[in-house]
């Protein structure tokens, strides 16, 4: 398929935000983006006219019960039967942040055995306690399964925002070990902060800068076509995006967080 | 029939509550000699049902679809009817 043929969906509801940017990041790539309500959609029933779909961060329903709960409780009421006809034809489904959140909530990660239909994980409180808004440094360690990191070398150091209060990525604590095993051995591990110069977080504040087990940022289904992170990639795609800007004499124009939108492209490209 | 359920979302034991601590800090800077501080979540939820014991099985699933993540959660539940 032509990329111009391709169409995205940014789903958002009250309390979303960084929608925009995504949207762009899509349409500065030659596609389709388009960013709908979700009571568009489960009024016109038409989510299988999109070929990927993004959850993108926020706030959604002011974070209330936890965040992205209540999300994920209207999509699998409201929107349940299409979601499944999506995911079972292997379409791509990207969560940032709160969309990330959003995904456990709903059981479509880590999805051990499938889609559960409740958190296997959480994503709780950050521990230092708060709202953290900072860059982070993320390494991929995905061997390949992950559609939307295709295109970034296994290694390879990244450096994205993070704007969230609850992101530390949990386990089961009876089950913790075993359940990394599975993370790692099904290749569902997909981005880990790090310090800058790609050694290990080790669950060190700041590098790791919520708590997070194993320093997981990111993490894919097992048949890699779902994928959640909490860094923004939409917040890093233009170089004038990043921190420094003011601060170098040349930079890229373009900064990592692309690499996550051209990675999906990629494989859509070559898929359909 | 009406009835009132209650229902209280705890952590797990052995999980950290970054929330409790920072409360259990701030209540030592202000003199108390406080050992610990556990956060919950309490909902009051008032329901139609026809019969106490129904009642408590709706209250319950909703503890488990939405209100409690069993991977961290705990929740305990009492419901009563409403006068």
């Amino acid at each position: 398929m032509k990329l111009q043929d391709i169409r995205v969906l940014v789903m958002r509801v009250g309390g979303t935000n960084c929608d925009a940017e995504t949207q762009r990041a899509f349409q500065a790539l030659g596609v389709q983006a388009e960013t709908r309500h979700l009571n568009e959609l489960i009024k016109q029933r038409n989510l299988l006219d999109y070929h990927a779909l993004v959850f993108p961060g926020g706030f959604s329903y002011g974070d209330y019960v936890r965040s992205g709960a209540i999300f994920a409780r209207m999509l699998s009421a409201k929107l349940g039967g299409e979601l499944r006809a999506f995911i079972d034809q292997g379409r791509p489904i990207l969560g940032i942040c709160n969309g990330f959140q959003i995904l456990v909530e709903e059981g479509l990660l880590p999805g051990f055995d499938g889609v559960s239909g409740y958190p296997e994980v959480s994503l709780a409180n950050n521990i230092p306690q708060g709202f953290k808004c900072e860059w982070v440094y993320l390494k991929n360690l995905n061997r390949g399964k992950c559609v939307f990191t295709s295109k970034i070398p296994q290694g390879k150091v990244l450096r994205m925002p993070i704007a969230h209060g609850e992101g530390r990525f949990l386990l089961p604590k009876e089950k913790e070990e075993q359940l990394l095993q599975k993370l790692v051995d099904e290749d569902m591990v997909v981005l880990r902060y790090c310090n800058k110069n790609g050694s290990d977080a080790d669950g060190k504040y700041p590098a790791n800068p919520n708590g997070s087990f194993h320093d997981i940022a990111g993490i894919c289904n097992r048949e890699g076509n779902i994928f959640g992170l909490m860094p923004h990639p939409e917040r890093a795609f233009y170089w004038w995006q990043q921190p420094d800007w003011t601060a170098q004499q040349f930079m890229p124009q373009f900064a990592d967080g692309k690499l996550i939108f051209e990675s999906i492209l990629e494989h859509l490209t070559k898929k359909l | 029939m009406k009835y009132l359920a209650k229902i209280e979302v705890s952590l797990k034991p052995g999980h950290t509550d970054p929330e409790g601590n920072t409360t259990q800090h701030l209540l030592r800077e202000l003199g108390y000699s406080v050992d610990a501080v556990n956060v919950s979540k309490a909902y009051s939820i008032q329901l139609e049902a026809d019969g106490l014991r129904e009642a408590k099985v709706k209250a319950e699933e909703m503890a488990k679809r939405l209100l409690a993540n069993p991977t961290k959660d705990n929740y305990t539940i009492s419901v009563e009817m409403q006068k």
